[in-house]
């Protein structure tokens, strides 16, 4: 195990930044993650009770491939935790096994105790846009409405309540003026906000957000801090992915270093060091630390 | 003025003329309508695929003298399993799969045909429709089948909208997209089978693609983008029927090249889309249509985000 990780980080060493100081490649050695049964977060101080998700376990073998191993993490009532990794460190998959859209090889998940077997409308996923076709004929209000639309009797046109609460949702990301607009028209970070606006609709415990900060203009992320702050103060569980340090550090009551293992989980000032960073991230870890606010 | 009302009630003193307006108006209505989700899909080549597979149902149900309807979809319906094992596989591309298939049921039912022998009218039937042929008896089945066709449509088009925007969202929604793809490809078969007799094998994907594709350049919002494609589909047809009565040429041909001669007008002068539209008007400094639009949206969105 502890052999494994080090392989890993070479790896990705090698790959990511093609001559590294050897001074970061000795810090790395000893950096020994600890073991995953301490990596589970329930001994937070002042944590209330069970969690409302848990994942026990979770291992996920794609064909030949080895994408999460041993993954047992906590997410508690009113949370917010964000996955950090570089890219292909399993922080999609981890999302999509907590939505129950992808069943995991080894391990469970569960909501409230219950295992998770397929998609509960309990938990809102905010996908990554790539799979989406944008030249389809919908406008913004639409799309948001389609968080809710299937649970309208599908002999009456959707509820005049639902587009009350969808233009609510909108204003609340700054977008309700562009609802009557083609969603293809909009720019990324635009685009992410009527997403946001969605899973709102979907009246969720827990949101699950896959890069909701990567290829989106500053406002845009300002505004999805801002909504994500009010999800948690609601008393929501949030968990996030990202390879944005900054926003992790800002936003998240937990973090979670994960490249396939948790290399570290807990608060962000105790969880965010430049050893585990570089146990995380390999070579790209100095980066990342140069552009972190004083701990 | 005169010759003008007589040109246009001439044909409709035949019998066989009013079936004949009455299936295609039909045809084109539920052909358009579907054709918006083919298109918007890019299930094309698919629609292409199922108006050949129905033709080895088809033909074994003549020969048999059984329900041609069934016949249909029971080939259509195992080919397009077919193609989805295939693709699912994933050592194949979804269009190799189709290509395969296709083209081997469609063979398949000219072995067959070609048995018989009334083959060579047999099969022009068949392949281009035969329009003047439509009894009362088809007119209600091919009603009696599209209002079901629509009916299911209109029922699955939440899951028919999310499935097509969102995949990633459309199951995370517990969407099994498998099911109401099949579902689909359903109706899409259901369709093409009652367009045979009127449109034949070989040109009703244009009833589904063409009137479909004008609209698309016309509206950008889903609703009323199927409405003026039925209609398209429709006009299509009627003014299709009447070139090819005064002009003696091939209903089905004349149908679709109504329908495409539509396309091409849209295509080159659509209001916001058109070809030479947009170009007159950037001419005129009225910029891009879309682009300005766009650049609205950014100026709008700054002004609000500096106001905030």
């Amino acid at each position: 195990m502890l052999h494994g990780g080090s392989e890993l980080v070479r790896v990705r060493v090698s790959v990511e930044s093609p001559a590294p100081r050897p001074a970061i490649r000795a810090t790395m050695t000893p950096t020994v993650a600890p073991s995953p049964s301490r990596n589970a977060i329930n001994s937070q101080p002042g944590s209330p009770g069970a969690p409302r998700m848990r994942t026990v376990r979770l291992g996920v073998h794609f064909e030949d491939r080895l994408a999460l191993e041993d993954i047992s993490l906590d997410f508690q009532t009113g949370e917010t935790t964000s996955l950090i990794g570089p890219n292909g460190a399993g922080k999609s998959t981890l999302l999509r096994c907590l939505d129950g859209i992808l069943p995991p090889t080894h391990g469970e998940v569960f909501l409230d105790g219950q295992p998770v077997h397929r998609p509960s409308p309990r938990v809102a996923y905010v996908p990554q846009r790539s799979d989406v076709d944008w030249k389809f004929p919908i406008s913004v209000l639409d799309v948001a409405l389609t968080g809710r639309a299937l649970r309208a009797n599908r002999l009456l046109p959707v509820p005049a309540g639902y587009r009350e609460d969808a233009l609510a949702a909108l204003a609340q990301v700054r977008m309700r003026r562009f609802a009557h607009v083609q969603i293809g028209a909009l720019s990324g970070g635009q685009q992410q906000r009527v997403f946001i606006a969605r899973a709102l609709l979907q009246e969720a415990d827990v949101f699950l957000l896959d890069e909701p900060f990567s290829g989106v203009d500053a406002p845009t992320q300002a505004l999805v801090l801002q909504v994500l702050h009010s999800l948690r103060l609601a008393g929501k569980t949030i968990v996030f992915a990202t390879h944005d340090l900054v926003m992790a550090e800002r936003s998240a009551d937990v973090c979670v270093l994960l490249n396939r293992q948790v290399i570290a989980a807990g608060p962000p000032s105790r969880v965010l060091t430049v050893r585990n960073f570089q146990s995380t991230f390999g070579g790209t870890a100095t980066f990342a630390v140069e552009h972190r606010p004083s701990a | 003025m005169t010759t003008l009302i007589s040109f246009v009630t001439e044909p409709l003193q035949h019998a066989f003329m009013r079936n004949a307006f009455a299936a295609i108006v039909l045809v084109g209505v539920i052909c358009g309508a579907i054709g918006v989700f083919v298109i918007l899909r890019g299930l094309a080549f698919m629609g292409d695929a199922i108006a050949h597979a129905v033709f080895p149902g088809v033909v074994i149900s003549y020969v048999l003298g059984g329900s041609y309807l069934v016949g249909a979809i029971v080939s259509a319906t195992i080919v397009s399993l077919a193609i989805g094992a295939v693709t699912q596989s994933g050592l194949l591309r979804n269009d190799t799969a189709i290509g395969v298939f296709f083209v081997g049921a469609f063979a398949l039912g000219v072995a067959i045909i070609s048995t018989q022998q009334s083959y060579a009218r047999d099969v022009t039937n068949l392949l281009f429709g035969s329009i003047l042929g439509v009894s009362r008896q088809d007119l209600f089945l091919t009603a009696l089948v599209g209002c079901g066709v629509l009916l299911a449509l209109w029922l699955s088009r939440r899951e028919t909208v999310i499935g097509s925007f969102d995949r990633t969202f459309a199951r995370s929604q517990g969407l099994n997209l498998w099911g109401w793809d099949q579902l689909f490809l359903l109706l899409l078969s259901l369709t093409i089978v009652i367009s045979l007799q009127t449109v034949g094998n070989v040109l009703v994907l244009a009833m589904l693609v063409t009137p479909a594709a004008s609209a698309r350049l016309l509206t950008e919002r889903l609703g009323p983008m199927i409405a003026v494609s039925a209609v398209i589909g429709a006009v299509s047809g009627v003014c299709g029927l009447y070139v090819s009565y005064f002009r003696g040429i091939s209903s089905g041909a004349s149908i679709i090249l109504t329908a495409t001669v539509i396309f091409l007008v849209v295509f080159l002068f659509a209001p916001r889309t058109g070809y030479i539209t947009t170009r007159v008007a950037r001419r005129l400094h009225f910029g891009h249509p879309e682009r300005d639009q766009f650049t609205e949206l950014e100026l709008e969105e700054e002004a609000a985000g500096s106001r905030a």
